[in-house]
């Protein structure tokens, strides 16, 4: 019994050793690219990839890195990518690789998986060194590491190793034969580089993700929008799209009454709009290709008559000016769609309410783009509307138009507007 | 019947939505939800009126707000995703707009108190490196082009915020941001009186912003260079 009882305090103590080693021991075999390098290759990964877009503070030196961002378990910082002593300066292709496949830093320490090491595992070396070799070519900028503040011991090492025990399985991209060269260039852009499922696959409590193949859609915890389904055409899923369409509103953020919202305009802005033809093909058709799966319904408030009417009148009064008196958008001069059509808009009636929350009260413009440089906008009604009010109007958008999507209660308002409030 | 369905179907085509004009100012209506109708100033005073500022000073603003140089969550957010033209372009609507502004306040403090902050804002404090507030922003305090924002037909409380917000660090500009120095310099006592004497002075005849400096700016500004 003592034997054992040892035994058993023995391996207790080892466990998290083993872990820690097994992880930061994983073994990769993959030989460096022999490819020539191309840093106008490697500036078009990064751009797909959006570097950038974690990698830079607001209104900061580009790729300094320095920018908070809120995750469920504290707030993570990241590093400065440019070649500078505070950032990668001398690293190798091999130490980048590293990082980029395995997810550890040059000094063996594990990367917190804000950085989406399940997408990025799937990255070739062949454009692992592009970037890499891109990432040295930049003016180096002095910009000091500043330390992640997670919450208890969420940044730990030992949390980390845990996490990707779990969650984590390193290897490149492996096409499927089942498929052509442009679906499978798609899967690799979606799944990995690009790392679309980073924000559209489903979350647990912990974090974690289905896998980098998982699109199933889920709220952005900490700064309170959902990424929607990208298998259910009835949140965003884009199977019953044209190719020409969603081509349009990955390049342009806007097609018809469809718009790129909050971080979907900043991928657009950062990543989508840089794809070029060939790589936009495949990413759509490979979104496109993607399989129809519902997404749950929360249960949802009451139907409640009153809240409704309170719901259509201001709808008549705030709202109809510009989508019109049935919900049907309206257009300018020039023909395009100036206003959005409410009756139809899957934002306004997917399962979770808070994107239409957000955006009533927070307003909104779509992205600015070459392809649509100047778009029309939304004032923020957050001054104009309370929580009784937000819930009728979102209530009313919800059921009417031929809608049939849950209703809200000014409760719901309130706790989706809490859950946006660390942003 | 069939009149009563004429009647309906004519009714749905007026009904149907005319297409809304291809213009900046159909554009700006999303921004004069809260800065008031056209831009005049929301009628609570915490919006700032933007029609009539110089073209410079909004796009330096604007470019401010997106990129976290002033802070105010609705206004970043907002404009987050557009780009520096269309920025430029929605500054230089608001610009060439010439409204009509609203009447004075009334100021409550006592007569010499209010001599003394006109003094101050008409020729500084040289021993404590105060530049005179019409050095750059105009002898009519109606602003200098093509950057330097007037200061009349603002509200109290609007002044007293981003005073408050340059000596909070909140609101900031290139450096030098001369004006968080030239606001920390200040006491609280005098930018009370300052704002009293702003807020109630009427407009002049020409509200519009001067077309150059007089002469060069007493000190550095990032938002001039």
């Amino acid at each position: 019994m003592k034997r054992l009882l040892v035994a058993v305090v023995i391996l207790a103590l080892a466990a998290p050793w083993a872990l820690l080693a097994w992880q930061r021991n994983l073994h990769d075999a993959t030989p460096p690219s022999t490819a020539p390098i191309s840093l106008e290759r490697g500036a078009y990964l990064a751009a797909v990839g959006n570097c950038a877009g974690c990698h830079t503070a607001r209104g900061g030196q580009r790729l300094a890195g320095g920018r908070a961002i809120p995750t469920p378990f504290g707030t993570v910082f990241s590093p400065n990518l440019t070649p500078d002593a505070t950032g990668l300066a001398g690293w190798s292709a091999a130490d980048f690789w590293r990082a980029i496949h395995l997810g550890q830093s040059r000094d063996g320490r594990l990367l917190v998986p804000a950085h989406p090491i399940t997408n990025t595992t799937l990255v070739t070396r062949e454009d692992a060194d592009a970037l890499h070799a891109w990432l040295q070519a930049q003016v180096p900028v002095a910009a000091a590491r500043r330390e992640h503040e997670l919450r208890g011991l969420y940044g730990s090492q030992l949390a980390i190793a845990a996490w990707r025990a779990l969650y984590f399985k390193p290897g490149v991209y492996q096409p499927d034969p089942a498929h052509d060269a442009t679906w499978n260039r798609g899967a690799y852009l979606s799944q990995g580089l690009a790392h679309c499922s980073a924000c559209h696959a489903g979350r647990d409590a912990l974090g974690g993700d289905r896998g980098a193949a998982d699109f199933s859609g889920g709220m952005l915890a900490a700064i309170g929008w959902v990424a929607p389904s990208l298998l259910d055409p009835a949140e965003a899923g884009v199977q019953r799209w044209s190719p020409a369409d969603l081509q349009r509103l990955l390049r342009d953020g806007h097609v018809e009454s469809h718009t790129a919202q909050g971080p979907m305009a900043e991928v657009v802005l950062g990543s989508t709009a840089a794809l070029d033809d060939a790589d936009l093909a495949a990413m759509s058709a490979y979104l496109r290709a993607l399989p129809e799966y519902a997404t749950d319904r929360p249960a949802s408030a009451l139907p409640d008559p009153r809240r409704r009417e309170l719901g259509a009148g201001l709808y008549r009064e705030h709202c109809a000016a510009c989508h019109g008196a049935n919900g049907e958008g309206r257009r300018d001069e020039a023909g395009a769609m100036a206003y959005p059509a409410l009756a139809g808009s899957r934002l306004v009636t997917q399962a979770s309410a808070a994107n239409l929350i957000r955006v009533i009260e927070r307003g909104g413009f779509a992205p600015a783009t070459p392809g649509h440089p100047q778009p029309y906008g939304m004032p923020p009604f957050a001054g104009v509307l309370g929580a009784d009010d937000l819930a009728a109007l979102a209530s009313h958008l919800r059921q009417a138009f031929g809608h049939h999507a849950g209703e809200i209660d000014a409760v719901e308002v309130l706790r989706l507007r809490s859950a946006a409030a660390s942003h | 019947m069939r009149a009563w369905l004429l009647a309906l179907a004519a009714f749905a085509v007026v009904a149907q939505a005319q297409p809304v004009p291809n213009t900046l100012a159909q554009r700006a209506l999303a921004c004069t939800g809260c800065h008031g109708k056209e831009g005049r100033a929301a009628p609570d005073g915490y919006y700032p009126r933007l029609a009539g500022k110089p073209a410079g000073y909004l796009h330096n603003q604007l470019l401010n707000f997106r990129d976290g140089r002033r802070d105010y969550g609705l206004m970043s957010e907002l404009i987050a995703p557009l780009s520096d033209a269309y920025l430029k372009e929605l500054a230089g609507h608001f610009a060439s707009l010439d409204l009509r502004y609203p009447p004075p306040q009334t100021p409550t403090l006592p007569a010499p108190e209010l001599a003394r902050a006109e003094k101050l804002i008409r020729t500084g404090d040289a021993a404590r490196r105060l530049p005179a507030c019409t050095a750059c922003h105009g002898g009519r305090l109606t602003g200098t082009q093509p950057a330097v924002p007037g200061l009349l037909g603002l509200s109290r409380d609007y002044l007293n915020g981003q005073l408050g917000a340059w000596r909070s660090g909140q609101r900031r500009a290139h450096a030098p941001d001369c004006m968080a120095d030239i606001a920390k310099a200040l006491t609280t006592a005098e930018i009370n009186a300052v704002t009293q004497f702003l807020a109630g002075q009427p407009m002049p005849a020409d509200p519009h912003p001067a077309a150059a400096l007089a002469a060069p700016a007493p000190v550095r500004c990032g938002g001039l260079q």
